[in-house]
């Protein structure tokens, strides 16, 4: 999947990826899609949460080999 | 403003709780939802700067501040602290699984914009002024203040 910007998450556990991507997210234009890339399965529920809760896209998830990927469109209504 | 609230009551002031109470404050304020953490009984220790023992104290409040000396550094474990021996392993493994200490927990939710608020009454009671705080704590107040907050809220927890 095609992401305009990538967050490396890989060695940081809950609630560090979400804070981080809260943050990074910020910083997006609407509708631009990020990537957070992790080693912990919890960002699999956690990101689909996070995303019910702001009101951003989720997009789905890449797993491969214990390195998740996922990927969220900011939500252009959230600028 | 968020249109939803998060309240915590940080009663206890161990390591552990005060870990659990930051995680959640600061995913919480990720969420979008208004966060305030009310300082209360041990908990205060959580927030203090952990000068030790000043201002106008009683005997037996002196005393308390000795034994319970604050600071987010000094906290111990709830369970399995073994004279500290518990304690520096939880941090070395925090550490090694590069999970963010206490101190650091505390400064992003301030970063977040987490509200710091430390309960007068159980202040007075241990003759803690508001010079024995770190500066993320602005607010001090009781529990009608809290609880004015908690009904507005819809995620309220003791921990």
């Amino acid at each position: 999947m095609d992401a305009d910007h990538t967050l490396d998450c890989i060695g940081l556990y809950c609630p560090m990826p979400i804070v981080k991507t809260s943050q990074r997210i910020k910083e997006l234009a609407g509708g631009e899609v990020l990537e957070v890339v992790s080693d912990d399965r919890g960002i699999k529920s956690d990101m689909p949460a996070w995303c019910e809760k702001t009101g951003h896209e989720f997009l789905g998830l890449q797993e491969d080999e214990g390195e998740i990927k996922v990927y969220v469109r900011k939500s252009p209504a959230t600028e | 403003m968020s249109d939803e609230g998060v309240t915590l009551i940080v009663f206890s002031g161990e390591l552990d709780r005060a870990l659990a109470a930051f995680n959640l404050a600061n995913t919480a304020a990720s969420m979008g939802m208004d966060v305030t953490m009310f300082f209360t009984f041990w908990g205060l220790a959580v927030v203090e700067k952990g000068g030790g023992a000043r201002g106008d104290k009683g005997l037996l409040q002196w005393m308390m501040s000795l034994v319970n000396r604050g600071g987010a550094g000094r906290l111990k474990l709830s369970r399995m602290n073994m004279l500290g021996a518990g304690k520096g392993a939880m941090k070395s493994l925090m550490k090694k699984h590069r999970m963010p200490s206490l101190q650091e927990m505390i400064a992003l939710a301030a970063e977040q914009g987490v509200r710091f608020v430390a309960c007068t009454t159980s202040m007075a009671l241990m003759g803690l002024t508001e010079e024995d705080f770190i500066d993320e704590v602005d607010e001090f107040a009781g529990a009608t203040t809290y609880l004015g907050l908690a009904s507005q809220g819809n995620v309220n927890l003791f921990i």
